[in-house]
């Protein structure tokens, strides 16, 4: 059975484009582009065009790209860096929704001994202004704020952000994993001095990120070795992902449009008919500024785990923010952090479409879900009790 | 996602005695929403056998929550009160086969209901007093509870203790406490003569047992590296072998067979003793 795949923002599948054009790099093309000889050195070419694709889905020039080996990686590069720039700056401004990527290495910096201010973020999930203005007053080395949330989509205001950030003279980094590839990013207007990619998250392999670092931004390499990528990060170059990303990058481009049309409207059909059909449904984050493609939604009472399990059961794959999902056993970090109350949080379900998502599939889904939740609330002990408590008032509160 | 048993997955597709009893004799309630997950116990009490003639639950959880629960309500079932009480979360966790160990504080919520449910019945209800030191905030966890958990499963690491009872899976605020209760339970009882519970087994029982042992647990490992084991006899707690395969012409047999011998005492009774044919 063939998966039904709802769980893009966790990562996508390969486009057949990008797998075929990488092959040959798997297989008989496997030199080394840093050597001397014509085997090896005509790669440099290839990667040199993965570059300018790259670059173009950005608006960026391709000396502006370099290619790492993950978001996480470009994020970690990007911060360090500006740490190392400006060693008498001890503070980064971040905040409490961010990616564990940022979020987790600024906790792991701060007990490094640098201050980390983490902006709070209101109940629709939305930055406060006020709050960042204020933190700025403490000259931060760096401010890495995301531009979209993987967990619930919304859109932070980048450009007003890095506006305010640039009349200051702060260095501004963006986590722009889960938006490049779905919302028109153009970086010569974009006022953002780095920004993160991830190849996995747009329809490349894994393995495979890029960081852009505006031409005269001052940078300090993380990864310290060989020559590669001018001296910004060493290591023999993940040449067949690399012509992956590219390929990606350009496809993403081409299909940009198609994610405000037809993805968001399959979206946005899959969300209207569960907030019909199930009761009390609670969708998480702004519905106004959001990625066309992601909804999460809390089904209240009923723990999210179960849901997904269920939902297994007839191949449909989705993501929960619930602790019983994770390792860990403090449900996600944004869901709190927005003050979304624990009977909805534990519930919370993501679905996050891709350009491949058909009608089909989101009917199957409307199809499955509601008698899913129906079932898991008869089992829950809080449904019923919440039930009785609502005949109550109804009945204190009816005219007589 | 979680690596679960077939049984696991079974008792939460298809949960058993779902449900609230009306009337209930006696009734559990332990877990609350902020922590994730909650159970509702409900039993009928045979008065005159005073054997538990009927449970139902309701759990808001995952599904090893819902899968223990329903797991516990079959175990019960027809045991007397006294019986039901000497069973322990680990006799739920291995009636499902299994629980990953993340997830073991789904049995103990199943324990502590069925606990709270008995007790209620018998009027021993109890109060927890004001002065009852919480040593997790974040998840609600007492130290009395951390105590019991701690002995009961002979847990020795705070990562133990967090899989059995959430404490300490927050914040982390408490796992120096966490810690000191743990170094105040062994240091007075060394890890080395920590309760075990004597497995008392029928001649039948534990034969099944080796061979189960062998074939899912030392077999596999064996073929992995080329070999394998043949069970030829069990007279007594003699347990008579033949090595096959890559086994037979290695230097190392003798190592392999201790620590045949080792995993079977480990797994079934301390008294086998492990002989090549
Ligand atoms: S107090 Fe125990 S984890 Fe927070």
């Amino acid at each position: 059975m063939n998966p039904l795949y709802l769980d893009n923002n966790a990562t996508t599948a390969v486009a057949p484009e990008v797998r075929d054009e990488m092959l040959p790099y798997l297989t008989d093309h496997y030199g080394n582009p840093s050597s001397m000889h014509t085997f090896g050195g005509q790669l440099a070419s290839k990667v040199r065009e993965a570059r300018v694709k790259t670059a173009a889905l950005i608006g960026a020039d391709p000396e502006e790209i370099v290619f790492t080996s993950c978001g996480t990686e470009s994020d970690n590069t990007a911060i360090m860096s500006a740490l190392e720039i400006y060693p008498h700056k001890r503070h980064i401004i971040t905040t409490r929704v961010e990616h564990p990527a940022v979020y987790n290495f600024c906790k792991h910096l701060g007990r490094k001994g640098y201050r980390v201010t983490y902006l709070p973020v209101d109940s629709r999930g939305r930055l406060s202004m006020d709050a960042f203005a204020k933190a700025l007053d403490d000259d931060p080395a760096v401010v890495s704020i995301m531009y979209a949330n993987n967990e619930t989509g919304v859109i932070f205001p980048i450009e007003e952000i890095g506006t305010l950030l640039r009349e200051r003279g702060v260095l501004f980094h963006t986590d722009a994993v889960q938006a490049v590839g779905k919302l028109p990013i153009d970086t010569k207007t974009l006022p953002v001095d780095m920004l993160s990619l991830s190849g996995h998250k747009l329809h490349a392999p894994k393995g495979v990120g890029a960081l852009y670092i505006r031409k005269g931004t001052r940078f300090h390499p993380y990864i310290v070795g060989g020559h590669q990528e001018h001296g910004r990060r060493a290591g023999t170059e993940n040449v067949a992902s690399i012509i992956g990303l590219g390929k990606a990058c350009e496809l993403a481009a081409r299909h940009l449009d198609d994610e405000r049309t037809s993805v968001s409207r399959l979206r946005d059909k899959l969300e209207k008919a569960l907030l019909e059909k199930c009761p009390d449904p609670r969708i998480n984050g702004d519905t106004e500024h959001r990625l066309p493609n992601t909804t999460n939604i809390s089904f209240e009472y009923v723990e999210g785990e179960a849901i997904l399990l269920r939902l297994d059961e007839y191949g449909i794959c989705a993501s929960s923010g619930s602790a019983c999902t994770s390792g860990s056993l403090e449900p996600s970090h944004v869901l709190r952090a927005m003050g979304v109350p624990f009977t909805a949080v534990h519930g919370s379900i993501r679905f996050s479409l891709s350009r491949y998502t058909t009608d089909g599939e989101i009917d199957r889904v409307i199809e499955v879900l509601p008698p899913v939740i129906d079932e898991l609330r008869s089992l829950s002990p809080y449904g019923r009790e919440r039930l009785a408590a609502e005949k109550l008032s109804q009945c204190t509160s009816s005219p007589t | 996602m979680w690596e679960y048993t077939k049984k696991v997955r079974d008792f939460f597709l298809h949960p058993k005695n779902v449900g609230e009893i009306e009337n209930p004799d006696a009734v559990g309630e332990v877990g609350s929403i902020t922590c994730g997950d909650a159970l509702k116990l409900t039993l009928k009490i045979d008065k005159e056998t005073g054997k538990i003639a009927d449970a139902k639950f309701q759990t808001f959880g995952c599904a090893s929550a819902i899968a223990s629960s329903s797991a516990l309500t079959e175990l019960i079932k027809g045991k007397t009160l006294e019986e039901a009480m000497k069973l322990s979360n680990k006799d739920i966790a291995d009636f499902l086969g299994g629980l990953p160990e993340e997830k073991m504080h789904c049995s103990v919520m199943g324990r502590e209901a069925l606990e709270a449910a008995i007790a209620g019945y018998r009027g021993e209800t109890h109060v927890p007093e004001s002065g009852e030191r919480v040593v997790c905030k974040c998840f609600d966890v007492t130290e009395e509870k951390l105590r019991r958990v701690i002995i009961e499963n002979h847990l020795t690491t705070v990562e133990e203790v967090t899989n059995y009872t959430k404490a300490g899976g927050g914040c982390g605020a408490c796992i120096p406490d966490i810690e000191a209760v743990l170094r105040d339970i062994w240091s007075l009882k060394p890890v080395a003569e920590m309760p075990r519970e004597p497995k008392k087994l029928t001649n039948l029982q534990k034969i099944a047992l080796i061979q189960d042992v062998i074939e899912k647990e030392i077999r596999p490992q064996l073929q992995a590296d080329g070999g394998d084991i043949e069970l030829i006899d069990i007279a007594g707690d003699k347990v008579i072998v033949a090595l096959r395969a890559m086994c037979v012409s290695c230097p190392m047999g003798g190592v392999t067979l201790k620590g045949i011998e080792e995993k079977l005492r480990e797994l079934v009774s301390e008294d086998l003793v492990v002989e090549e044919q």
